[in-house]
C-alpha cells in the first residue's frame, strides 16, 4: 500500500503545521504528554512489573468509565489554571492561586451557611461571594507589586499561608459552620449547592459549564479587547508598554484581581458541588494544608500554554489521568505510587511544554531542505529596504 | 596561485524561512585588510559566525592555507588563530582589564593563577601595538574606546593571526576611529590578516586593501580598493545609486515647540548627575541634533523629555504646556512622537504582529477601539496603508511577527507609526543605528520632510555624518552638559570631535539659542 502523501508533501504539511504558533504549542503539548506517559509507565514498571501493563492501561483508559467525575474534578483546576495562566500572559507569576482558592471557598461557605436566601439565588450568591473572596486575595499582591514593586511570587506565596490559616481559624471559631467532633465543616443547605447535571454517581454540576464559558470569555478579553492588548503587550515587553503610555499599575492590579477571582471561583465551585448522597454536601477540613488544586493550576496553565481555551483541555486531561490513576489502585498499586505516577505525568508534561520552541525547531529542521523554494520566496519578501525602486535597480 | 590564509568556498547557510548565505565565497589574503561590505541582513554577520564556529554551514567548505578545516565552536576558531571583536563587546564589567584579557586562557600553576606572567605579556603587547590600557582598571570604569582596545588585546593575547572586526567604529569618536585605522594598518604590516565588517564607505576607502560585497545573502563581488570609489561600492551594496547628500531647503524656524529649562537628572548609579542644568529649545521647522559620544547624558535627557524617567530639577514645556510631570500617554496626546533609541526594548513588542505594533500609540483612539474591543479590520487597513506609504516590507504583511522583520523594516515601521501620529514634536534617537545605506537615506528624507511640514525635530545621534548632514543646529553634550552649539553648515567634523571628547568647550549658557 502506498501512503497517501509522498514524503516531501508530508514534510511540507508538517512544516506548515509547525509554522503556525498555535499548532506548534499543540504539537509540543502532545509530545510532552507522550513523554510524561512514558515516564509514568517506567515508574509503574519499577514499582510492580507484573501489574504494570494492566495498571497503566487503567491510567490511560480508566477515565472513560468515570466521565462525569472527570469533568467534576476538572472544574476547580480549570479555574486555578485560568488564574495562573491569565496572570502569566501579563508576565506575572501568580503562585498564590491556592490562597485565592481557599479564600474563595471560605466566602462561598460563609454565604452558604450564614445567609438565608431563596432557592435558585442562594448558590449564585455563594459563587459571587467566592469570586470576591479570591479577588481580594489577588488584589493585595497586585497592589503591592504595582505601587512598591514587591515581587508577586513572594507575596502570593505568603498569602497562601495567611489565607489558609485565617480560613482554618475562622471556620473553627464558627459554630454554625464547623462540626468540631468530626473536624470538618457542616453540611451545606441544599439551596447553596450548585445544580447537578444529573449524571449518575457523579458530582458533576453546572459549574463546569460556567467554567468553560468563563474560559472563553477570558479568551475573548485577551484577544479582542484593548485591555487584552495592553495586558499581553506588558507581558511580552514591559518597556515597550511603558513607552506606549499604558497604565501598568492599573493593569497589574486588574490582572491580579481577575486572576484571584478565577481561583476564588474554583474554590467556590469545589465546595458548592452537590453531593450524590441526599442530605449531605462537600465539606472542608481545616487541617492546615495548602489547597493542592492551587498548585495543580500551575501545571494546567503550563500544559495549556496559558491560553484559556488550551487550559480547558489541559484541565480535562489532567483530571482524566487522575481518575484513571485512582482506578489503577485496583491492581495493587499503593495510592502513593499512583500519586507519584500522576505527578510525574502532569509535571513532566507541563515541564516539557517549556521546551516547546525546541521541539518546534527540531520539527522544522526535519522538514528543512524540502521546502527550499517557499523559503526563497519568503526570503525575497523579507529582503528589506534595499530595492526601493525596481527600475533603478536594473539600470 | 595566490597566498590565501582563509578561504570560505561556496558557503550556504539557511535559517527557517531565509537563506542567509547563498553560495558565498570569500578569500582572505595573508597580511591584507579585507573589508566585508553589505547592508543589514545581507548576511555579513552570518558569514562571520560561520567562520567563528557559531553556525555550521549547510554547504561549502572553509580552508586555511589551502587545507580544509572544520570549525565547530569559537574554541576551534581560536585554536586556528581566528579572533573576533564583536560589535557588542563581550567583557565582564566587574573584572579588570587584565582579568578580561586572560579570561578562558588563564595561565596557572597547580590551580593558582599566574597573573604576573600574563601582565607582562599584556603590557608588552600593548606597547608593541600602541594600545595603551591600564591593566588594573575595571571595565565598567573605562571608556568604550578603551573597552575596544581590551577586546583587541584579547585577540593578540591569544596569538590570533586572523582578526575579525565587526562594525568596530560605531561607538568611537572621529579621533578614536583614526587611531583604530592606524592600529589596523600596523597589524597588516605585521602580517596579520584582517576582516573588517562595516557599512561605512569612508572607512573602507581609507584603510582596506580589498572589499567583498554581499547583498541579500548573495555574493556580489570582490574589488581592489585602489581601483574603485565610494559610488561603485554603494552601488554594489544596494543595487542602485545612492544619494549621500541630504537635500534640504532653507527654512526659517517658527515658534518654540520644545523648551527645556535647567533640567537636571540624577544618575541611576553613583552620585554624579547624568544631566546637569541643561537648557535648550527646539522650534517648529528645524532639526536640532544632540551630538555626543554614547553615555554623555543624551539618553537620560531624552528619557525625561519623553517621560520614561522623572526630572529631578527643571521644567519641560511642549508648546505652551508644562509637561514636566505629565504621564507618557498625556505627552503623546499633547503632540510628542518618539522614535526610541532601542527599537527592541522600547519601540516594538517583538512578539506582536506588525499591525499590532503599528497601533501601539493609538490603539485606544476611537479609530481603533469600540467599547473596549479592538477594531481588527481598521487596524489591518491602517497597517496596510502605512506599510505602503513608508515602504515597510514584511514576509506575511500585517500579520508578520515584528521579530521576524529585518532591522531596517522594523525601524521604518516605528518611523511610520510616529510620523503618522498627530504630532508637533518628533524625537528621534539614533534612528539609523545599525541600518544600511538604503534605509538610512530613506529615514533621513523622512526626518527632513517632517521638518519641512513645520514640525520640530529633536535628533539624537552618534554618527557624525548624520549629525552634520541632517540637522540645522547641533548641540554637543559632554558629561551631562551642553558644551557647544553650532550651525551645522559652519562646523567641521574634527571641530565637533574635539567638543565631543571634552577637549574643547565654550560656555554653554551664552550660546543657548535666544
Amino acid at each position: 500500500m502506498h501512503n497517501k502523501l509522498s514524503s516531501p508533501e508530508l514534510k511540507k504539511k508538517i512544516k506548515n503545521l509547525s509554522g503556525s504558533k498555535g499548532m506548534s504549542a499543540f504539537t509540543a503539548a502532545l509530545l510532552a504528554i507522550v513523554l510524561g506517559l512514558i515516564f509514568g509507565f517506567i515508574i509503574m514498571i519499577v514499582a510492580s512489573p507484573e501489574n504494570s501493563l494492566s495498571g497503566f492501561g487503567m491510567v490511560l483508559l480508566g477515565g472513560f468509565s468515570r466521565l462525569g467525575d472527570v469533568f467534576y474534578f476538572a472544574t476547580p483546576i480549570l479555574m486555578t489554571g485560568l488564574a495562573v495562566g491569565f496572570a502569566f500572559k501579563m508576565g506575572l507569576f501568580n503562585i498564590g492561586a491556592a490562597g485565592q482558592y481557599t479564600m474563595g471557598m471560605f466566602c462561598a461557605l460563609y454565604v452558604g451557611f450564614m445567609w438565608d436566601l431563596p432557592v435558585g439565588v442562594h448558590w449564585v450568591a455563594c459563587i459571587v461571594a467566592g469570586m470576591l473572596g479570591g479577588m481580594i486575595w489577588g488584589f493585595v499582591p497586585g497592589i503591592l507589586k504595582a505601587t512598591m514593586n514587591v515581587n508577586e511570587v513572594i507575596t502570593s506565596i505568603m498569602f497562601n499561608y495567611i489565607g489558609m490559616y485565617l480560613v482554618d481559624m475562622w471556620i473553627q471559631d464558627n459554630a454554625t459552620m464547623y462540626v468540631s467532633a468530626k473536624t470538618r465543616t457542616n453540611y451545606l443547605p441544599q439551596s447553596a449547592q450548585i445544580p447537578s447535571l444529573g449524571v449518575a454517581n457523579s458530582n458533576v454540576n453546572v459549574s463546569i459549564i460556567i467554567a468553560i464559558v468563563i474560559a472563553i470569555i477570558l479568551y475573548i478579553v485577551l484577544n479582542k479587547t484593548t485591555f487584552g492588548y495592553e495586558l499581553k503587550a506588558t507581558g511580552y515587553n514591559k518597556n515597550a508598554s511603558t513607552y506606549a503610555g499604558m497604565n501598568q499599575k492599573r493593569n497589574i492590579i486588574l490582572t491580579m484581581v481577575i486572576a484571584g477571582g478565577m481561583a476564588g471561583l474554583g474554590g467556590a465551585f469545589a465546595i458548592l458541588a452537590p453531593s450524590t448522597i441526599a442530605g449531605s454536601s462537600m465539606t472542608y477540613e481545616p487541617i492546615s494544608v495548602i489547597a493542592a488544586n492551587g498548585f495543580t493550576g500551575i501545571a494546567v496553565a503550563l500544559l495549556g500554554a496559558s491560553n484559556p481555551v488550551g487550559i480547558i483541555f489541559s484541565a480535562v486531561f489532567i483530571s482524566y489521568i487522575q481518575r484513571g490513576g485512582t482506578l489503577a489502585t485496583m491492581f495493587g498499586y499503593k495510592p502513593e505510587i499512583i500519586d507519584i505516577v500522576i505527578a510525574v505525568i502532569i509535571y513532566f508534561s507541563a515541564f516539557a511544554i517549556l521546551m516547546q520552541s525546541t521541539l518546534a525547531k527540531s520539527l522544522r529542521k526535519f522538514t528543512r531542505g524540502k521546502v527550499k523554494e517557499s523559503n526563497a520566496n519568503a526570503n525575497n519578501a523579507n529582503a528589506g529596504p534595499a530595492v526601493v525602486d525596481k527600475k533603478k535597480e536594473e539600470v | 596561485m595566490e597566498n590565501y590564509i582563509i578561504e570560505m568556498l561556496h558557503i550556504t547557510k539557511e535559517f527557517p524561512g531565509i537563506i542567509a548565505n547563498d553560495d558565498i565565497t570569500l578569500r582572505l589574503k595573508k597580511g591584507e585588510i579585507h573589508a566585508l561590505l553589505g547592508e543589514n541582513g545581507a548576511g555579513k554577520s552570518t558569514l562571520m559566525s560561520v567562520l567563528f564556529g557559531l553556525h555550521q554551514p549547510e554547504k561549502g567548505e572553509i580552508r586555511k592555507n589551502g587545507e580544509v578545516i572544520k570549525i565547530n565552536s569559537p574554541k576551534d576558531a581560536n585554536d586556528l588563530g581566528i579572533g573576533m571583536v564583536h560589535q557588542h563587546f563581550k567583557l565582564v564589567e566587574i573584572f579588570t582589564v587584565l582579568e578580561n584579557i586572560i579570561l578562558g586562557v588563564e595561565p596557572s600553576k597547580m590551580g593558582f593563577l599566574q597573573k604576573k606572567e600574563a601582565r607582562e605579556k599584556v603590557i608588552s603587547l600593548s606597547e608593541k601595538y600602541g594600545l595603551q590600557v591600564d591593566p588594573d582598571a575595571l571595565i565598567e570604569k573605562i571608556s568604550v574606546g578603551m573597552q575596544q582596545r581590551v577586546e583587541i588585546l584579547k585577540m593578540l593575547y591569544r596569538d590570533n593571526e586572523i582578526l575579525i572586526f565587526d562594525e568596530p567604529t560605531a561607538v568611537l569618536t572621529p579621533q578614536e576611529i583614526d587611531e583604530l585605522m592606524e592600529i589596523m594598518r600596523g597589524f597588516a604590516k605585521e602580517g596579520k590578516s584582517i576582516l573588517f565588517i562595516t557599512h561605512k564607505l569612508n572607512e573602507i576607502m581609507s584603510v582596506a586593501d580589498r572589499c567583498s560585497v554581499l547583498r541579500k545573502g548573495k555574493y556580489i563581488g570582490t574589488v581592489e580598493i585602489k581601483d574603485t570609489n565610494k559610488e561603485e561600492l554603494s552601488h554594489m551594496m544596494v543595487g542602485r545609486n545612492v544619494n549621500f547628500n541630504v537635500d534640504k531647503i532653507e527654512l526659517e524656524p517658527g515658534k518654540v515647540v520644545l523648551n527645556v529649562k535647567d533640567v537636571t537628572v540624577a544618575s541611576q548609579r553613583g552620585k554624579k548627575n547624568s544631566v546637569k542644568n541643561v537648557s535648550f529649545q527646539v522650534r517648529a521647522g528645524e532639526i536640532v541634533c544632540l551630538a555626543g559620544i554614547e553615555g554623555n547624558g543624551q539618553t537620560e535627557l531624552v528619557s525625561v523629555i519623553t517621560g520614561l524617567e522623572k526630572v529631578n530639577k527643571g521644567e519641560i514645556l511642549l508648546g505652551d504646556e508644562n509637561i514636566t510631570k505629565e504621564s507618557i500617554r498625556n505627552r503623546s496626546k499633547s503632540g510628542m512622537s518618539h522614535i526610541p533609541e532601542d527599537r527592541h526594548k522600547h519601540g516594538l513588542v517583538l512578539d506582536y504582529s506588525l499591525e499590532e505594533n503599528m497601533v501601539l500609540q493609538r490603539y485606544w483612539q476611537p479609530e481603533f477601539e469600540n467599547h473596549g474591543f479592538i477594531k481588527r479590520k481598521e487596524m489591518r487597513e491602517y497597517c496596510e496603508k502605512l506599510s505602503a506609504q513608508y515602504d515597510v516590507r514584511s514576509g506575511q504583511g500585517p500579520l508578520t511577527a515584528a521579530r521576524n522583520m529585518s532591522g531596517g523594516n522594523q525601524q521604518k515601521a516605528i518611523l511610520a507609526r510616529e510620523i503618522d501620529k498627530e504630532h508637533k514634536l518628533l524625537i528621534a534617537v539614533q534612528p539609523t543605528r545599525g541600518l544600511d545605506v538604503g534605509a538610512i537615506e530613506f529615514i533621513h528624507k523622512q526626518l527632513v520632510a517632517t521638518r519641512d511640514a513645520g514640525k520640530a525635530v529633536l535628533l539624537v545621534s552618534l554618527e557624525l555624518d548624520e549629525v552634520m548632514g541632517v540637522s540645522d543646529r547641533i548641540l554637543v553634550m559632554y558629561e551631562g552638559e551642553i558644551v557647544g552649539e553650532f550651525n551645522s553648515k559652519e562646523v567641521t567634523a574634527q571641530e565637533l570631535g574635539l567638543y565631543m571628547s571634552g577637549a574643547k568647550r565654550n560656555n554653554a549658557k551664552e550660546n543657548v539659542y535666544a
